[in-house]
């Protein structure tokens, strides 16, 4: 018996068209076709293309209008990876000289985002010059942008001019109360405005924002930072509000406080959610709106697929010295482009199928429930499992259960296996692995060593490397099936074993 | 009377467009306030705008060398624990 893929539900008989609709993710099955048209390149907001399609972001917007606790405006480091960080700021003009010399090197890459590291919109002159270049010089690059909505109201006008049809607003609250807790002033009509009085003007004018830009068909995405004990319990309303204003997707991202970091939280010892927490009230939330599942919460200067940053490929310095002739890189990313859609599209059609198949099976059998499974799979992209245990930095998290597969999240380590002969020997990365592990029960990877293999199945989680280079949603399917052949779904879960 | 920016300063650009009398401008290691023109905003704003919207505690003097944003006053860290960090990285 073969169980369907929940991510991949076909989509709704007619109405979708060759070519326009690559993307039929858990995110975006049930979307509008206007709107799936939209994003079904885009890696952020589609769970498939994210393997497929790279972005961008030029770090043109130093300024910002307010603080925020989890942001420390000190600190420009090359080893950090979270948002705001970048290591080069530019001017439009040299911004626009970047993502011409990235979307020439990198044809894949189809979005092109300001996100900071400041406000975009508290630096509205860099922000809609490089929008402005950009759209007359690079017509086949989508353009968004990142705001904390403090400023949105007055320049949505503007933003509408340069064909952006993708905003995210970050939206931590929609109580002042708890507003008071994460922002501790911003700056208001020439004013310096702190605590719940800043936070209630802030708060207004994000709502504000997001119903002005949904009347303008405008996309927007919603962003909100999970903070323990500050706005956990206050989320899901956050995501019902949302919703009901006609945001498209919301993105729930964990906390980053890490003392070194300097920020309010990370000196005072806020903790950020477990990837359990996380995915709990990703859950919650998803009863009431789509839920995106795949951020990597890139640095405001990241370049490449989700995930990856090439940004050292191109400074400044190694661009100038870059002959780009856009024009002819244009047309050679349309073949790429074409390639990409072909691929997404053929494996649509094959789902779609396949579906088809698994409810005509599914008139016959009769599905015995089932209990839900966590399994992790190392892959480097392109939906298959084609990444070595050792070499993962990351793990996607996929959920089986009886009604089919879902994905969860990812959720990051640190590579196990460094290459060479000694690999396998360093045990503080293996306990990383196991503790980014946690929950799941098997462990998809293209191929696993000796070494880690004792420690992982002690701790309750099988490794699996036998679906090397076949689909994820496939090799998962396949596992619970085995799984209640072998009748493992029938007893709890082995009691995982706590690890440090 | 004039106010200084000092090497804290990040650059970032958030008091420049703001200034009505055109005193701040971009330098080298970090912005400048040219105190011929700096007023304090006396007269344009009650609040004086650089300070009200720099991110960075310290980062501004008054006449006297006073910070006008001092530690603690921006980001609610306690000045102590943040000290502590600092000396932290200079040892790593």
């Amino acid at each position: 018996m073969e169980l369907p893929v929940l991510n991949n539900v076909a989509p709704d008989a007619g109405g979708c068209s060759a070519g326009s609709c690559g993307s039929t993710d858990d995110q975006m099955g049930h979307l509008p076709e206007h709107i799936r048209e939209k994003v079904f390149n885009h890696p952020c907001y589609s769970e498939e293309a994210h393997h497929y399609f790279a972005r961008m972001h030029v770090a043109v917007a130093p300024a910002c209008n307010i603080q925020c606790h989890y942001c420390n405006r000190k600190y420009d480091c090359a080893n950090e990876s979270r948002p705001g960080v970048v290591s080069e700021l530019h001017h439009p003009v040299q911004a626009v000289k970047k993502v011409l010399a990235v979307a020439a090197t990198i044809p894949q890459m189809t979005v092109l985002g300001i996100a900071g590291p400041g406000d975009p919109l508290a630096n509205p002159e860099r922000t809609f010059e490089t929008f402005r270049m950009l759209s007359e010089q690079a017509p086949d690059i989508k353009l968004c942008v990142s705001t904390n909505g403090l400023s949105l109201p007055e320049h949505v006008d503007e933003l509408t001019k340069y064909n952006i049809d993708h905003v995210t607003i970050t939206i931590n609250c929609v109580d002042p109360e708890v507003g008071a807790k994460i922002y501790p002033w911003i700056f208001w009509k020439n004013k310096r405005i702190k605590g719940r009085e800043g936070a209630a003007i802030l708060i207004e004018q994000q709502q504000k924002g997001l119903e002005m830009l949904v009347a303008r068909g405008i996309l927007v995405k919603v962003n909100s930072v999970l903070i323990p004990g500050v706005n956990d319990k206050h989320l899901a309303e956050v995501s019902k509000i949302v919703k009901a204003k006609g945001a498209f997707l919301h993105n729930v991202m964990p906390l980053i406080s890490e003392a070194e970091h300097g920020t309010f939280y990370g000196m005072t010892g806020q903790r950020g959610p477990t990837n359990e927490e996380l995915q709990i009230l990703q859950d919650e939330c998803s009863g009431d709106m789509n839920m995106m599942r795949h951020c990597r919460q890139c640095r405001a200067d990241a370049v490449g697929l989700l995930g990856e940053d090439r940004g050292d490929e191109f400074t400044m310095d190694k661009i100038d010295a870059m002959d780009i002739n856009y024009p002819e890189a244009m047309k050679m990313r349309a073949e790429v482009h074409a390639a990409i859609n072909e691929e997404l599209e053929s494996k649509r059609i094959a789902r779609e199928n396949k579906v088809q198949l698994v409810s005509i099976e599914g008139l016959k059998v009769n599905k015995p429930e089932t209990r839900p499974v966590l399994m992790a799979i190392a892959t480097k992209g392109g939906g298959i499992i084609n990444e070595h245990f050792g070499h993962a930095s990351e793990f996607l998290i996929y959920e089986a259960s009886s009604i089919g597969v879902r994905f969860i999240g990812h959720r990051k380590t640190v590579a196990y296996c460094e290459g060479g002969d000694t690999c396998g020997d360093d045990e503080s990365a293996l306990d990383k692995s196991l503790k980014a592990l946690s929950g799941c029960e098997v462990v998809l990877c293209s191929k696993i060593g000796f070494e880690p293999w004792g420690p992982l199945e002690a701790a309750g989680i099988q490794p699996n490397g036998e679906y090397a280079m076949e689909p994820i949603e496939d090799a998962i399917l396949a596992v619970y099936e085995e799984m209640r052949t072998n009748g493992k779904l029938d007893a709890k879960p082995a009691e995982q074993q706590k690890v440090a | 009377m004039a106010f200084e920016i000092i090497e804290s300063c990040v650059n970032c650009w958030a008091c420049e467009p703001l200034c009505p009398n055109k005193a701040i401008y971009e330098a080298k290691p970090h912005f400048l306030i040219d105190p011929d023109k700096c007023n304090e905003c006396a007269g344009d704003f009650e609040e004086s705008q650089c300070v009200s919207i720099c991110p960075i505690e310290g980062a501004i003097l008054n006449e006297l060398g006073e910070a006008l944003n001092p530690p603690g006053s921006l980001t609610g860290i306690p000045p102590a624990k943040f000290a502590e960090l600092v000396a932290r990285q200079k040892a790593a």
